[in-house]
Order: structure tokens, then sequence, then C-alpha cells
């Protein structure tokens, strides 16, 4: 039996898509694909088509690449009414509009929130407004701090050590320039990977000649008379002159637009099922809205659906996929993401990958090359099982890995392998801070299950 | 029935068209005779088994059992010259690929492909110039061996002059990775063992000269040794200078050859080639993926025991992967045995996956694409004079050894 309504949706459907960006762009691209002929209007606050973002911490702040040269290749024409430089400011539901700062509201049959997450500012505002204060998440922000960089400040002050804040360490360091790191955690990327990955990474900063001091808050920015950042003050007592400072605290989700609508979407994100459909707040599925990317918090079979936010590239590209696929297919031809988190880095000349959820494991063993080397692979385990993999110059072998989480497969691996080390010959505990203890944002946001998990063991809905 | 169906590759008659064989190979994806090797013919078993950690490509791990009709004789080439990285395992293939990389590729040498552009051109319209009669043009022996041939001297430093000589050394080594059923073992062996030892000595020469006198080309950069890891010694070196040699040119041969011969025997695409040149790259990778010229790889065992659809290998065996037969899995590609360039989705295994996908890759890429593009342009009507034409004896660096054509004549 066909479905009438979803095959006029297909054909002349009004399909809004807001947070326009990565996950944006390539759900609109599937969407037409798949044939959808109806209107499609892509929503986004900043005025640029979509861009890349992963750049912005690496080639443009080495001068290698130009911020607004990192627009994101268009795979097919969308044919979209484009609204960009206007922000959705409010959802009604039951209406089925989503209204913009300027006043106008755009009617829907479908609804794609891909409104991702946008960088922790530096909690005092005035301090963080200063000259040479700076965060990057955006275009404008990558262009700016590029230049900041490029005039060769005397000193840079990173804080915090995660996945970003080390890149723009390492990318300071390849252009000479004097670089504290202050990290309130134990080392660097210890919220994603552990200390005892965090402990080689703190190696490979100090090694680079960055100043990394860690288990050390940044208490305040001091500004001179022309409003400048000129120094910072440590929580060791101590104070620090630099002029130009790099806030690397996280993210936060871009869903105070929701606020009221009666969505299911918080600080945490926006919930939704293993198909991308959003939940609203009394955990009810809804069927005309869908979410994708950074901004979206879905259960993931794999990891005994436990809802997971990520920061990846990659998982808003596949969710994008999935989400679009679901909105305009039969309930039995639906899709669940299920996605295994990918991440990539590179810093200090290493390329850092991993696969699956590090952040579960309780457990690391080094199954390929060395520590000491910084070649290596380690696996994670949790309860028996392979959770998560990482691999610093080793990315090779990581497809392995991955079907290995996918296959839940026994921890510690019962089996050799190539350049297996006297030190991975037993596993060790990976070393997570208690995550009751904040450490600037991990990539991967877990919630619901974990008895350790005191802050967030509910999701907060918007508005309480 | 599948019984036999190895002997039947290995045989010269299976030559010429291997795939239908491959084909039957495919509904036992596992294939073990009771002695032989265990052969992967599917797709993603041997993509997956190239990201393996617990297959390894170091002979020494081979059972002694292993009863592999493409072993070589593990000892005499031993004493010869130590394995190449292309048979070494991590962390020693880690550290030798890495240290020949770094005159060659990213991140240390990004432009040395690339910065070979024109000097390749030269080389192509140079051979093109002079391939005189147009009746009867051989295009393996006046233009796909030289072509590389000349290339791989240029950039390793070693005179063009002396290609007749390591040409036959060169030759029986590439032979020795095939079996020839009427050849004496222990013959072929001293032969292969002479070759490794001659083309070592050879080479050995050139690098004390390069110590001396050091140029530009990647044999004195190798000689001199830079960065973290330790330099290499001169017997690593020896025989990741044999490698980079033979390698260097005993398989773009083929996949230009191959090549053309794919051409002339699709003349819309030869057509749309001439139209577009920009082709030319989704081109060689359909080519890579239709007529790759490593058929298959015959060097890796397990560590451990492991299992394989279903199948357990046991630790020591030997296995082969038939990356020819991936290539053409019908549970990957659509139309497999149709040759398209206009495929969108051509993720092959034609230069391998994992730490040993193929060394010379780029470069390799770079030749085809410019000599395909460049014979499409230049010669005018060109047709086969025999198809299938004669191929070499190897089963595993498969192509023809000649392939004669004729044309109207050569445009300008
Ligand atoms: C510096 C940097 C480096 C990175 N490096 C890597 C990396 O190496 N590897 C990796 O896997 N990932 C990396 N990432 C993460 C990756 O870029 C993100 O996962 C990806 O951008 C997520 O895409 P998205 O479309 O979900 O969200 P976003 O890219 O955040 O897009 C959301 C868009 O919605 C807009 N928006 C928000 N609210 C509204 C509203 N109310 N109305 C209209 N529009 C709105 C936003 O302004 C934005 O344009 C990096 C990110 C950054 C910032």
């Amino acid at each position: 039996m066909v479905d009438t309504a979803l095959d006029q949706l297909r054909r002349s459907g009004r399909i809004v898509v807001v947070g326009a960006s990565l996950a944006g762009l390539r759900a609109a691209e599937v969407m037409r694909q798949k044939g959808f002929a109806g209107s499609l209007t892509l929503v986004g606050d900043e005025r640029h088509e979509p861009y890349d973002r992963p750049p912005l911490s690496k080639q443009v702040l080495l001068g290698k690449a130009d911020a607004d040269h990192t627009l994101l290749p268009r795979r097919l024409d969308i044919d979209a009414e484009w609204r960009l430089g206007v922000a959705a400011t409010g959802l009604d539901m039951a209406a089925r509009t989503v209204k913009l700062a300027d006043g106008e509201e755009v009617p829907y049959d479908r609804l794609l929130i891909a409104t991702g997450v946008r960088a922790r500012p530096w909690p005092n505002e005035a301090e963080g407004e200063l000259d040479g204060v700076f965060t990057l998440r955006t275009r404008e922000d990558g262009a700016g701090l590029a230049r900041a960089l490029a005039a060769g400040p005397r000193r840079v002050l990173v804080i915090g050590a995660g996945f970003t804040g080390s890149e723009i360490a390492s990318a300071c360091r390849e252009r000479g320039l004097d670089v504290t790191v202050a990290e309130r955690g134990d080392g660097p990327l210890v919220g994603a990977l552990g200390g005892v990955i965090g402990a080689v990474a703190a190696e490979l900063h100090r090694e680079n000649g960055v100043d990394l001091r860690t288990g050390i808050m940044v208490t305040g920015l001091e500004g001179d008379s022309t409003g400048r950042v000129r120094a910072a003050h440590l929580s060791d007592g101590t104070t620090l002159e630099c002029d130009v400072v790099v806030v690397s605290l996280g993210a936060q989700r871009n869903t105070e637009w929701l606020t009221g609508s009666g969505l299911g979407a918080g600080p945490r994100g926006i919930a939704c099922d293993a198909g991308c459909r959003a939940f609203d707040l009394r955990g009810i599925v809804t069927d005309d809205i869908y979410v994708a990317g950074d901004v979206a918090r879905s259960p993931h079979a794999l990891f005994g659906y436990q809802f997971l936010s990520l920061e990846h590239w990659g998982n808003a590209v596949a969710q994008a996929e999935t989400a679009a696929h679901n909105m305009l297919s039969e309930s039995t031809d639906r899709r669940p993401h299920l996605w295994v988190p990918a991440f990539w880095s590179s810093q200090f000349g290493v390329n850092i990958k991993s696969v699956g959820v590090p952040s579960m494991g309780s457990e690391i063993m080094f199954t390929q090359g060395s520590r000491a080397e910084r070649r290596f692979t380690a696996v994670y385990g949790y309860q028996g099982r392979v959770i998560g993999a990482v691999t610093f110059d080793n990315g090779r072998w990581l497809q392995f890995y991955e079907k290995q989480i996918e296959a839940c497969a026994p921890f510690p691996p019962p089996f050799t392998t190539v350049d297996r080390r006297p030190d991975g010959q037993r596993p060790i505990p990976a070393d997570f801070p208690d995550p009751s203890v904040p450490t600037h944002g991990p990539t991967i946001t877990l919630s619901g299950y974990s008895p350790a998990d005191r802050r967030i063991a509910t999701f907060t809905p918007a508005g309480h | 029935m599948a019984h036999g169906i190895l002997s039947q590759i290995l045989d010269y008659s299976s030559r010429a068209n291997p795939y239908p064989l491959y084909e039957e190979l495919r509904k036992t994806p596992v294939f073990h005779d009771g002695t032989g090797p265990y052969v992967i013919s599917t797709y993603y078993d041997i993509q997956s088994l190239l990201h393996d950690p617990r297959l390894s490509s170091d002979a020494r791990n081979l059972a002694a059992t292993a009863g592999d009709p493409l072993a070589e004789g593990g000892e005499a080439e031993e004493t010869a010259l130590p394995p190449s990285f292309l048979k070494l395992d991590p962390p020693e293939h880690d550290r030798l690929r890495r240290m020949t990389n770094r005159p060659f590729g990213p991140p240390h040498s990004p432009h040395r492909v690339d910065g070979m552009r024109g000097g390749l051109k030269d080389i192509v319209s140079g051979l093109i110039d002079n391939l005189g009669n147009t009746e009867d043009i051989d295009l393996v022996d006046q233009f796909a061996y030289p072509f590389p041939v000349t290339m791989i001297c240029q950039l390793l430093g070693v005179p063009r002059e002396d290609e007749p000589k390591f040409h036959v050394w060169a030759d029986t080594l590439a032979a020795s990775l095939d079996p020839d059923p009427d050849a004496d073992p222990a013959e072929r062996q001293r032969k292969t063992h002479d070759s490794r030892m001659e083309l070592g000595m050879y080479l050995a020469g050139l690098i004390e000269q390069r110590r001396k006198d050091p140029g530009e080309d990647m044999l004195s950069q190798l000689a001199v040794g830079h960065g973290p890891d330790e330099s290499m010694s001169t017997m690593e070196l020896l025989s990741t200078a044999a490698l980079l040699l033979i390698a260097g040119h005993e398989t773009t041969v083929n996949l230009i050859t191959n090549g053309m011969l794919t051409l002339l025997r699709n003349p819309d695409v030869l057509a749309n080639l001439r139209q577009e040149p920009g082709l030319a790259v989704p081109l060689v990778e359909e080519l890579l993926r239709f007529e790759p010229p490593v058929q298959l790889l015959p060097q890796r065992t397990p560590l451990v025991d492991i299992e394989v659809g279903g199948v357990t290998i046991p630790k020591g065996s030997s296995m082969w992967l038939i990356l020819a037969s991936g290539n053409r899995d019908p549970n990957r590609f659509e139309n497999p045995d149709r040759f398209d360039p206009y495929r969108k989705d051509i993720q092959h295994l034609g230069l391998g996956s994992g730490i040993h996908s193929c060394f010379g890759a780029p470069l390799a890429r770079l030749e085809a694409q410019l000599a395909l593009t460049e014979l499409a342009r230049r010669l005018e009507n060109p047709r086969l004079l025999e198809d299938p034409p004669p191929y070499r004896q190897n089963a595993v660096l498969r192509g023809p050894r000649h392939l004669r054509i004729a044309c109207d004549g050569i445009r300008a």
C-alpha cells in the first residue's frame, strides 16, 4: 500500500533545515538525491555558505589555508532557499512553524534541526571581551586567531588541553611562538582518552616546547589600559604574561532557541531516537522533527543504548544521511543511526585517531607499537569487551579494531598481533577522571546509565 | 569443481583471462585444497585481512609445512640480502618504509612526485616520437617498458646505461615470484639467489659512490639518511634499493600495457579520453580495479589461528589474497566485469591496502595517467594487431609480454 501522505511530501512537501553547516548541508543533499522535489529551506545564523571547521584549528592557524577558503564541497545543486545570517528563534510544534530573528515564520512539513554547538565562552564576560582573547569555532574566530598568531605575539596562553586546545598549541609551536597551556585536569586529552594516553600527550607537548601546566586553573584575565589582554592569573598564585589567550573549554549546544517549544531539548542536546526523530519533553517521539550532528543526543545500540552526543565530523555526516533518509521513508524503511564513533586529530606532527567510545573504557592495553616511540594502537576495555581504540601514527590498523568493537570482541584481546611489545602484554587502568569532576569538554558526552555520572543522570528539559 | 583450480590459475593458458577462474574461486571464499595455501578471493574478506594485525608478511612466521607453491627459497634469499620492507612486519617494516618515504613523499618531500611531471612528460613524448613504423608497434618494448625504467633510474639515480644489466636480474627476480611448473626448483632457486647477489653488488657500488658524492636522487638521500630514525644499515639500504628498482618498473609496465589493451578493447572510452584528458584520473583507478598489475598477494600468514568466513585458518599457514578477484566481486561492485571509468564508488584493492599498500602508488598513478592520455591523444586510429596478446609467464605480476598495435600516424 502506498503512503499517499509520504508520496505527497516527496513531491511537494516543505522541508526546513535549521543549522546550515556540515550536517544541514549533507542532509539537504541526500534529500535531493533521494528525489525530494518539494521546497527546501536552509536557515543558518552564520552569514556564510556552509564551510568546514576542522581546518580552522590546523591549516588555518598555520597560515597554510585561508579561513574563508574552507567552504564545504557541494556534491550537487540542492536548489534550496537559503536564509543565511538569520537565526531561528523559536519553534511552534503545533502550528509547524519556525520563527526567525527577522520576524518571519517559516512553515514546514518536516523539520531537521542541526544547530550544532558553539564554543564555551570565558565565564567572566568582561575578561572574555578583552582584545586578544579568542575562542575557536567559527570562520571569523579562525581568521582572527590566525591573524593574531601571524602578528607574532610574545606568548600565547591556551586554556584547556582537549583536542582543539592541543591543536592550537601545536600550531603555535610550529609557528615558533611561545605557548603556555593551562589544563585543570592531569594532562591533555584526558577527558576523551584517559590519563594513560594523557601522559603520552603531555610528553608530546613538552618535547615540542609547550609550557604545559596541568592541575592548574586560570582564575582571571587582566587587560591593559587599552583593553588588550596582558596577563593571566593562575590558581597556583602565579601570573603569566601573555598577549593572546585562546579559551578552549569545550562546547555548548545550541538549543536555547527551542526553550518553551515543548521539544526535548536542553543543555545536553536534543534527545532523539535511533532513527534521528526528536523526542518531545514528555519523552514521546515526534514524527516530523529530526535531529543530526553535534546537537543530537541519540541512543546507541553498541553502547547499551546510552544516549551519546558526539562532536565528530564523521558522525555529523552519517547522522545527517540517516535523518534525511528517514524523513522521506515509510516507517518500515527507516534506518537506525549506528555509526561507530570515530575521530581524528593532528598535533605535533602526530596523527591521532580514535574509534568507539574510549571514555567508557576502564582499562587500556597497548596492542601494537610502543608508548615511548609514540606510535601505537591501544584498545579500551569495558566489562570484558572492547569498547574503543586509539592510534598514534598507526591509523592503518584502526579498521580492524573498529570491527572488534562492532563485534563486542572480548577484552583483553586473546590473540597476539604483529608489533606486540613487552609493555602490551597486560591491560592497565585507563585512568579516566571521576566524571563528577569537571574537566574541559571531551568530544563525547555520555548520559543516562553510568552510575558514576552523578551530574548528568537525568536530562534537563529546556527552560528548567 | 574447485579442485585443481589453483594450478589452473597458475597455468600459463589462463593468463590472458583468469577472471572466470576467480569467479569460480569466489564460490568458496576461503579455498583450501588440503595441502596448498588458504586462498581468499572475496572483496570484504581481503579488505579486512589487509588491516588485520594478526596477519604477518614475514616469511619467517610460515610453518615449515605451509605447502606454498609460491614459497621462495627463504634461506638462499637471506644469505644474499635481508628481506625488503615488503616482507617485514612492524616495527621493522614501519621504520624502513618511513625512512624510504622521507625523500619520496609527504610530509618531508611533498612535491617530489608532482615535481617529476615535466620530466615524465618529456620521456613519454620522446618515446612516442620514436615509435617508428606505425604499421607494427610493440607497445611493451617500445613504450610501456622503457618509460618506467627511465623514470625509476632518474628517481633513484641509477645510470640508464646499466639498464641491460639489471633488466636481467630484475626479470629473474620477478619470475621467482611465479611458480613455473616446468622449471627445476633448485635451479630456479640458484638463479634467483645469484640475481639478488649480483643486483646487490651492483647497487652497493652505486651507493658507495653516492655516499662520497651525494646528489638529489633517492639513493643518495637514503644513503646519507636524515631524521629521527637511525639511518639504514648498508644491507637494509641494498634490499630497499633493490625493491624500489624492481617494483618501480615491473608493475607500471603492466599497468600501462593493460591500460592500453583495455582502451583498445573499449574504443568509446578511448575516444572520451582523447576529448577529456581529466578522465585519466578515474580511468586509471578503474583500471587498477579491472586489470590490476599485481593479481595476488602470496605473502601472508596468520600469527594465531584466525577465523575467516567460518573457516579456521591455522597459525603459520600460507595465505593468498587474490586482489584481482576481490576487485571483480559482484557483492562489492555492480557489473564488476564491465570496464567503466565513470563508476562512482571505486575503492579497489589494486594497490593493496593497510600498511603494505603500494609504496609507489602516487608515482604509478601519475605515470599511467600521463602515458595513457598521451597515447590516446597522439596515436591516430590505433588498433590491436593481436588479441589477446601473448602474456608474460608470471601469474602474480600479470601483463602482456608484447602488445602489437598499428595506427595511421602520430599526431604532433
Ligand atoms: C576548530 C575545530 C576543529 C575540529 N576538528 C575536528 C577533527 O579534527 N575531527 C573531527 O571529527 N571533528 C572535528 N571538529 C568537529 C566538527 O567540526 C563538528 O563535529 C561538525 O562541525 C558538526 O557539524 P554540525 O553541522 O552538527 O554542527 P556545526 O558545524 O556546529 O553547525 C551548526 C550550525 O548551526 C548554526 N546555528 C546554531 N544555532 C542556530 C539557530 N538558532 N538558527 C540558525 N542557525 C543556527 C551554527 O551557527 C552553525 O553554523 C572540529 C571542530 C572545530 C570547531
